[in-house]
């Protein structure tokens, strides 16, 4: 198939139509409003219904309603609409439901601005709501890598039977690059879920709920997660840039803030600085053995991120003292310039 | 070959379209592309812009503080980009709007009178295309067949516009290729 040139948004929509999804609850709010634009139009030519909802509340209980009955549902919304969705997300981990959830973040807290952030990170990667749960989060750094992980979400999703996340800011929202499916499925080919709340006559009734009130119960069902929560390491994805020989700094960065770093690395590559660079793509579960052996590599690690420094404490925590860590942010919905992280690479450099 | 390029004017002179028309052309043409809007809380009549990187590998950064090239339509934009552009860059003015030229003496700079080129040629809204033409006319960037071809898909719900535009696009090349011929000579 040709590609197209796509922007972001309307790419994660026609990801869900490909990946068999045909339901999309949601509230507008940008940078993301042309992911509920494009699938207005596009869900009903296909069969499917696109729903906007009263608020991002309603919007998340729907999902709830939807993935109990067994269908492939999605929503997505930025910062401010995931932080009122964060209440059924609690509710779908306990109820071991599957959405996808796409969150093009922008700079908070509050209401924040409009533009690139990536300060939702410990709110995708801690849970967010309240009780001990996790949920996948996959964290795409082009056009193209937000088209294949979005239609890999709800796979997983299916899998796991977990809520899943897609994190962008808005630049992989807003920006246009050349995408291409690669794969499509229709709803009727989609694995059968035998837990769904499909109508009982002639089998037992399925029972879709969150509440166990029974302590000895919840805590059976809280470690049956956590064992859930361990599997998803086998889904863990990474990038090694420029790491098969020792380098003097070794960058960590995801999104799209990875591929402006690509592009400092290549200057001060030209320039003789040995630079390379770890790029988580599941930021839960954190590629904790994959950084370490990158680690291993390195004189000096530098994280850097749209935040004040949230993934810090995760690559930190994998480090552990062995190599100095180092970190560089910028927030509120500025981005970082190529230019401004050389110029953190060259201060480490010469700091020896 | 990898080029950054920011265009910039009002709201509703066309910087978007010739910044998506340039992207696609250069995806048709093989090379791997990126058009970013500014998305800010614009207002209308405010000024607008969009960045494309064209390149011959996977595009790293989507924004740049330093183009090799700077389309702009109106004075606030020269004001706001004119400084950044990379020395031995290039600065395609709109001089209908913009009443004087970039103060740099290391980066080539051509002028383009694109409202009254595409007034004559019968619409100034077309003073985009002019621009476009004279940019891609002054840099040997795109291929002038596959931006042409683009366009007819781009206005393909409106056909009486493709050959208006084409024209408009034509006029800019011109301009912009006698003013590469003229800093060579």
């Amino acid at each position: 198939m040709a590609k197209k040139l796509m922007k972001g948004c309307e790419a994660i929509g026609e990801a869900a139509i490909n990946a068999g999804c045909r339901l999309f609850f949601g509230y507008p709010i940008t940078p993301q409003n042309e992911i509920p634009e494009y699938l207005s139009a596009r869900l009903p030519q296909v069969g499917g219904t696109f729903l906007q909802a009263e608020s991002e509340v309603a919007a998340s209980n729907m999902l709830y309603g939807a993935a109990g009955a067994g269908c492939r549902v999605f929503t997505s919304s930025s910062s401010p609409g995931i932080s009122l969705m964060m209440e059924a997300m609690s509710y779908l981990a306990g109820a071991e439901l599957p959405v996808v959830v796409v969150n093009i973040m922008r700079g908070g807290p509050g209401l924040g601005g409009i533009l690139p952030s990536q300060s939702d990170y410990f709110q995708a990667t801690k849970g967010g709501g309240h009780g001990d749960y996790r949920v996948l989060v996959l964290a795409p750094s082009t056009v193209q890598e937000a088209v294949d992980l979005t239609q890999d979400a709800f796979d997983l999703a299916d899998e796991y039977r977990n809520p899943v996340m897609v994190v962008g800011d808005g630049l992989i929202g807003q920006m246009m690059e050349p995408v291409e499916f690669k794969r499509t499925i229709s709803p009727e080919d989609l694995p059968p879920k035998p837990w769904a709340t499909t109508g009982c006559a002639g089998r037992k009734p399925n029972i879709i709920n969150s509440l166990l009130l029974n302590p000895e119960h919840l805590e059976a069902h809280n470690w049956h997660l956590h064992r859930k929560y361990q599997e998803m390491v086998k889904e863990i994805r990474w990038e090694d840039w420029l790491l098969d020989e020792p380098v003097d700094v070794l960058i960590v960065a995801y999104g799209t803030v990875a591929r402006i770093c690509k592009t400092a690395i290549d200057v001060l590559r030209a320039r003789g600085i040995k630079v390379g660079l770890f790029r988580p793509i599941t930021l839960y579960p954190f590629p904790e053995p994959q950084l370490s052996a990158a680690v291993d590599k390195a004189k000096k690690v530098l994280v850097t991120e749209l935040s004040t420094g949230q993934m810090l404490e995760d690559v930190r925590a994998v480090v552990a003292g062995r190599k100095p860590v180092s970190f560089f942010g910028r927030v509120g919905g500025m981005v970082m310039t190529p230019e401004e992280i050389e110029h953190e690479v060259d201060k480490l450099v010469v700091q020896g | 070959m990898h080029s950054e390029i920011i265009m910039a004017g009002f709201g509703g002179q066309g910087v978007l379209l010739i910044g998506k028309l340039l992207a696609y052309a250069g995806m048709k043409a093989g090379n791997e592309v990126t058009w970013m809007p500014a998305y800010g809380p614009e207002m209308r009549g405010g000024t607008c812009n969009c960045t494309v990187v064209l390149s011959d590998k996977p595009v790293g950064s989507p924004i740049t503080r330093s183009p090799h090239a700077l389309i702009v339509l109106n004075l606030p934009s020269l004001e706001k980009f004119e400084s950044a552009v990379r020395p031995g860059g290039v600065i395609v003015v709109n001089t209908s709007l913009i009443n004087r030229l970039p103060a740099r003496s290391d980066v080539r700079t051509v002028p383009v009178a694109a409202n009254e080129i595409a007034q004559e040629a019968g619409t100034p809204k077309a003073a985009n295309m002019v621009a476009l033409g004279a940019f891609l006319g002054a840099t040997g960037l795109g291929d002038m067949a596959v931006v042409k071809e683009v366009l007819g898909e781009t206005f393909a719900s409106r056909p009486k516009l493709i050959d208006l535009n084409q024209t408009c696009l034509d006029r800019g090349y011109e301009i912009g290729k006698a003013c590469a011929a003229q800093a060579r000579s």
